[in-house]
């Protein structure tokens, strides 16, 4: 079969993709119709990115709050096999990604590196949706006749500040949260936001139900406050290696106790274990006579 | 459901087997107090201090009473900041220098000997439990005391298997713990406290609650006896400006703390972005689900221990009573008829129900609750045993057609006050369960297995009691979601509690 492909034009002009937020399985801008420039290493704009605002925060956590108790009622096995699409989705576009880091200023072979490390661990917690509540669960033998067991269950909404890292430490920080049944508000604050906006696009494409996932870009002063201060965010999990940006949100927390992870790495290479997962766990124990 | 009119059909006069009003009719319980003649009280307490009974620095005192009599037991040293820090610097010179370099397996034969001293001295303390707290020496007596034994017993054994506390990590200890504990489990509260962190190799400074220290004293007294090297155990009495220099103590590593959730906000702000571990265990306003297939006599003892228990001074007490529509007059009359039962009064005697309110301060602030539940517009109902002249306390009561809106259903009181709401739908029952911002406990009344698993599921708390409630146990972790607290105490959960995972190989 003869090559049917027209060559490629050297004048033709290329079509640039227009980066927006991920909010309840859709793509829309940012409400505030403001916009913030990502930039390459030299300073030059690459595209434009959304300048979300508290109230693209609030609406956010309104999708995730909505998401919540039906991404928690699926079963371990199938929360299983749609992080396992993910993998599958980022891997046939790791190119994809692979030129985008290198757009932000990692380096070509980093970035292959760091694609194939990021769908690796979206792998290795696709397995444990089915196993961390048998490995982390007690029947408890109490001293009265009641049949006694603590088991995790999600902590709900989960408010996440994405670490500086585009893409492995993006997916190491939703990764395990979802995997337990929680959903994330996902405040992307860095340098390099292009990762992120497009991983938006893999989840959309990998059976995860809108809500799961929220994405959100644009400046940690404007978004972070809000988010942290969210009456209906259960738990935040803060990936900065400053201790007064989690100092601050914590503050923010404080007045309906939300739970806070501090994840301060700047290399996220090893920071995966099943523990990133309990971490965003609540222990429930439950009592039942047992008797005639 | 209109009034307070039984729906039963069942019209045979009220037996009022125990009450005591003067009008005996022959039925009465005979009193049957305790004796006290061997508990041995001083007049006078110091802070247990690496080892020893020390003054206050600065020779301050406050008095601990009998809540039942309001006459003085004895005087107790009020500790000052410098003091506080006297006891975080021996705890932290007995970690470094003892505790952590004791064989695990020596660590828990300390702990060990604890509990079992704890079991020989177990009336002693349960009557200083009634006498300085108000509750009744049944309850001190049959959980409060074997309960503080049992969680030494069950963390003594961890100390040497430490190994297995983290899957694929090794675990070591945080080093010094900083514990506020409230007063109305006392000595238990302690024992929840103490016992785990010690056995994880941690050593502690703990305060006491100002009203009820003598029972942690007695512990010090065990510890000492038991010859836990000095310092290990460090307890400190005195107020809330002593409890905040233990919490905010620079030099202290975990902070666990139980008391109310305005406190713990406060506690937690302190601690926001310093890096240290925290545990706390704040209020809650459970709900207490009777479903119309519930037994319904078991039920209604189920609620009668939910709230009656200790006064009503539980954290974890069931306060708002759920009861489905159809059921509800059936409830209601049969629970009320069972509250005639109960019987208010001496704490040492063994007939006595519910004790007497743990002090002034906190009848206060019930009564202003009673006020405010029939202002609101719930109607209250309340028994009509007799009570002591002097002391402090409070018939059981019920405030009926409460609704959501009401601060007797959103507030916690602490007290021997139950709220009452009905729904109709399984659904309903469960939306208003979760329609608080506390989420400590929650029981739930239905003999259909499947229903009672799929409620306790769908209940946003850290402890559910199916066909039971206010069940404790060592083996258990208890604790809060949402602001209920964070962290839990009891099992391998309450053992992580004072570990940290070692970083991964």
């Amino acid at each position: 079969m003869s090559e049917r492909r027209p060559a490629a034009a050297a004048d033709r002009l290329p079509v640039l993709k227009t980066h927006k937020v991920y909010v309840a399985g859709k793509f829309p801008r940012s409400e505030s119709g403001r916009f913030d420039r990502a930039l390459a290493p030299d300073g030059t704009p690459i595209a434009n990115i959304c300048r979300c605002s508290r109230k693209d925060v609030r609406d956010a956590v309104t999708a995730a709050r909505a998401a919540q108790a039906g991404w928690a009622a699926r079963t371990a096995y199938n929360r299983g096999q749609i992080l396992y699409r993910i993998a599958e989705m980022l891997e046939g576009r790791s190119g994809q990604f692979e030129a985008l880091l290198a757009a932000g200023g990692t380096a070509p072979d980093e970035a292959a590196v760091e694609v194939q490390a990021s769908t690796d661990r979206l792998l290795h917690y696709a397995g444990w949706t089915d196993k961390f509540q048998q490995v982390f669960s007690s029947v408890n033998p109490v001293a009265t006749s009641h049949f006694n067991f603590s088991i995790l269950e999600p902590m709900g909404v989960v408010g996440v500040l994405a670490p500086e890292s585009p893409l492995l430490g993006l997916v190491s920080s939703i990764a395990p949260a979802i995997a337990g049944g929680n959903t994330t508000v996902v405040l992307v604050t860095g340098g390099q936001p292009l990762p992120a906006t497009t991983f938006g696009e893999v989840l959309n494409s990998s059976d995860v139900p809108g809500g799961v996932v929220n994405i959100l870009t644009g400046r940690r002063d404007e978004m972070l406050a809000p988010l942290a201060a969210h009456r209906d965010v259960d738990a935040l999990l803060l990936c900065s290696p400053d201790p007064d940006v989690a100092r601050s949100a914590e503050i923010e927390a404080v007045h309906n106790l939300k739970r806070a992870a501090v994840r301060p790495h700047e290399d996220w290479a090893d920071v995966q274990s099943p523990y990133e997962i309990t971490d965003l766990q609540e222990v429930k124990t439950t009592w039942h006579p047992i008797g005639s | 459901m209109t009034d307070s009119t039984p729906s039963t059909g069942l019209t045979a006069p009220k037996l009022r087997l125990g009450i005591r009003d003067g009008s005996d009719d022959g039925w009465g319980y005979a009193p049957a107090p305790e004796s006290t003649d061997h508990v041995e009280l001083r007049d006078r307490y110091g802070l247990f201090i690496d080892g020893e009974f020390v003054d206050a620095g600065d020779g301050r005192t406050f008095e601990t009473a009998n809540p039942a009599t309001e006459e003085k037991i004895a005087d107790v040293a009020l500790a000052s900041d410098a003091d506080v820090d006297a006891a975080v610097a021996a705890a932290r010179r007995a970690y470094e220098e003892v505790w952590s370099q004791l064989a695990p397996r020596e660590r828990g034969k300390y702990v060990y000997r604890i509990a079992r001293v704890l079991q020989e001295r177990g009336r002693e303390l349960a009557i200083t439990e009634s006498l300085d707290g108000g509750k009744p020496i049944r309850e001190s007596r049959d959980v409060d005391i074997p309960l503080a034994a049992a969680h030494f017993f069950y963390y003594a054994g961890w100390a040497d298997k430490l190994d297995y506390a983290f899957p694929g990590r090794g675990a070591r200890a945080l080093g010094v713990a900083g514990q506020v504990i409230p007063w109305n489990f006392p000595l238990l509260m302690a024992a929840w406290k103490i016992a785990p962190a010690i056995a994880a190799g941690n050593t502690v400074v703990l305060k006491p609650a100002e009203t009820t220290p003598l029972t942690a004293l007695k512990l010090a007294e065990i510890i000492r006896d038991a010859g836990v090297p000095p310092g290990v155990v460090n307890i400190v009495t005195g107020a809330g400006e002593t409890g905040a220099a233990v919490v905010q103590h620079d030099d202290v590593d975990k902070v666990a703390f139980t008391g109310s959730t305005e406190v713990g906000k406060l506690i937690r702000r302190a601690l926001a972005g310093s890096g240290r571990h925290y545990t706390l265990e704040l209020g809650g306003k459970a709900a207490n689900l009777v479903f119309e297939d519930a037994a319904v006599d078991q039920a209604v003892e189920g609620i009668v221990n939910g709230i009656f228990f200790n006064q009503g001074h539980v954290c974890c007490a069931g306060s708002r009573l759920l009861v489905q529509e159809s059921v509800a007059d059936e409830v209601i009359s049969k629970l009320k008829d069972r509250m005639e039962t109960l019987i208010v009064g001496d704490p040492l005697d063994k007939n006595t129900d519910i004790g007497a309110i743990n002090s002034r301060a906190q009848l206060d602030k019930i009564e202003e609750y009673l006020e405010i539940g029939e202002a609101e517009g719930a109607e209250p109902f309340q028994t009509s045993c007799p009570v002591p002249e002097r002391g402090y306390w409070c018939r059981p009561t019920l405030f009926l057609h409460a609704s959501q809106s009401h601060r007797v259903v959103q507030e916690e009181i602490f007290g021997p006050v139950l709220a009452v709401q009905t729904f109709r739908t399984v659904d309903e029952g469960i939306a208003m369960a979760n329609n608080t911002p506390y989420g400590l406990s929650g029981g739930v009344w239905s003999d259909k297995g499947a229903k009672a698993f799929r409620v306790t599921s769908r209940i946003r708390a850290g402890v559910l009691w199916a066909n039971t409630y206010n069940k404790f146990d060592p083996t258990a972790p208890f604790g809060g979601y949402k602001e209920s607290g964070i962290g839990r105490e009891g099992g391998l959960a309450g053992l992580h509690a004072y570990l940290q995972p070692e970083a991964a190989a």
